[in-house]
């Protein structure tokens, strides 16, 4: 954020493109949610409320449920955002992608009674795993787009997965295939979306 | 750890996006606690679920949902019970594994099947079945294949099959085009932790007589 602009910083930023626009909500979520956890800000999360809410009642409701049942899952999958805010972490993902984990399991957990089982890291390591706001960012900005750019199978087999929850076999049932097919899409999705996780910006 | 065997893309695709099985994910959970390069690529597929979830169509909240929760937020969070997770820590057993048995893999209630091959059901609900099995040394399992998914992780020895050979912290991921027999193949016996999301298949004579006392 500018304090005060210049005329050639207002030309620039009328110039500025829908790329550079949603670049900058998506570094603008994390940063906000990691000052709602340093400030315990309830106006930052009604701003993280307007925009993940509606998204997360929208996942809820791809998984086939009731739509009573989305709103209190996606309310509560909110009050999730608010009280682990601490646990959120920029340098290794972006505010979209750490929701959707809590909303992930928080599904598996009242939809489906498992439990999410959680796994320690070594203490010691240094994560390789770093990245700035600015890098989860353009990877994020370039996911959409590889995604978008998926085959129509592949794609298929990644929504079925991801918004449907449905497991390996139970796609093959669904789509008529050998289970063999549905892992070798995934897996060619996979190697795609994997080649824009090494280009560091 | 030296960890040669992995997990395929697409199993560590279903774990990011929450599709597994509890008893697969399980298995997936303790692998990814000693194996860095399997979190990296969950971290990625993770990112995929962050990135799908921005492209989801909205779906309006009840109006007075936002000033409902503003109320709240000040209440103080009141942890889940966890009443079924304990905690055991012990280099051979995995956190997600030992919140779950609460004890060392020797002081398990082994139940033995014969053919020096011993097993702990953890009977965790699902289409398919999660359990510990023990294996002495030279002792075979049954030829088989598979109706569906079989996940394999050892936590103690080793063994070999058509695929390689699985040490410590290795994972076997097969599913119904492969069919196997692992051998133990050291004089120390063999645990591993498998979960199935359909019940395995056993070819030849041996395989079919003891599969409806194995019941694996």
């Amino acid at each position: 954020m500018r304090e005060s602009e210049t005329e050639e910083d207002k030309l620039i930023a009328a110039a500025e493109t829908k790329v550079d626009r949603d670049l900058s909500d998506c570094e603008s979520w994390s940063r906000c949610l990691t000052r709602m956890a340093q400030t315990r800000d309830k106006q930052l999360f009604a701003q993280l409320f307007s925009h993940f809410g509606p998204r997360l009642k929208g996942y809820v409701l791809r998984l086939g449920v009731p739509a009573a049942v989305a709103e209190e899952l996606a309310q509560e999958a909110m009050l999730n955002v608010w009280r682990k805010a601490h646990l959120f972490n920029a340098d290794k993902a972006n505010a979209s992608t750490w929701i959707f984990t809590l909303a992930r399991n928080l599904c598996i957990d009242r939809l489906r009674r498992e439990r999410v089982f959680e796994y320690e890291l070594p203490a010691e390591e240094a994560d390789p795993d770093e990245r700035h706001y600015g890098e989860h960012a353009v990877l994020e900005h370039r996911m959409q787009q590889a995604i978008s750019e998926l085959p129509e199978a592949q794609a298929q087999v990644l929504f079925l997965s991801y918004y449907e929850g449905k497991s390996h076999s139970e796609i093959a049932e669904q789509l008529g295939i050998p289970m063999g097919s549905v892992k070798s899409r995934l897996r060619l999705a996979f190697n795609k979306l994997r080649l824009l996780w090494g280009e560091e910006s | 750890m030296n960890i040669s065997h992995h997990f395929d893309d697409a199993t560590l695709m279903a774990y990011a996006s929450g599709s597994m099985p509890q008893g697969m994910a399980l298995l997936v959970a303790c692998h990814l606690q000693w194996c860095a390069s399997c979190r990296e690529k969950v971290s990625l597929n993770e990112a995929v679920g962050g990135t799908l979830l921005e492209r989801v169509k909205p779906a309006a909240l009840d109006a007075g949902a936002l000033d409902r929760l503003m109320d709240r937020l000040d209440e103080p969070d009141v942890p889940a019970a966890e009443s079924e997770s304990v905690e055991y820590a012990d280099p051979e057993v995995p956190s997600p594994l030992g919140s779950l048995l609460g004890c060392s893999l020797n002081g398990l209630a082994w139940r033995r099947l014969g053919y020096g091959v011993h097993q702990y059901d953890l009977g965790l609900s699902g289409p398919g079945a999660t359990r510990l099995l023990r294996i002495a040394p030279g002792v075979s399992v049954p030829h088989h294949g598979h109706r569906g998914s079989e996940l394999t992780l050892i936590l103690r020895g080793s063994y070999s099959d058509e695929l390689g050979r699985f040490r410590v912290g290795d994972v076997a991921d097969v599913d119904a085009e492969i069919d196997h027999q692992p051998i133990v193949d050291t004089d120390q016996e063999c645990i591993c932790l498998i979960a199935t999301d359909a019940p395995l298949k056993f070819s030849g004579l041996v395989g079919r007589l003891i599969q409806p006392f194995v019941r694996l």
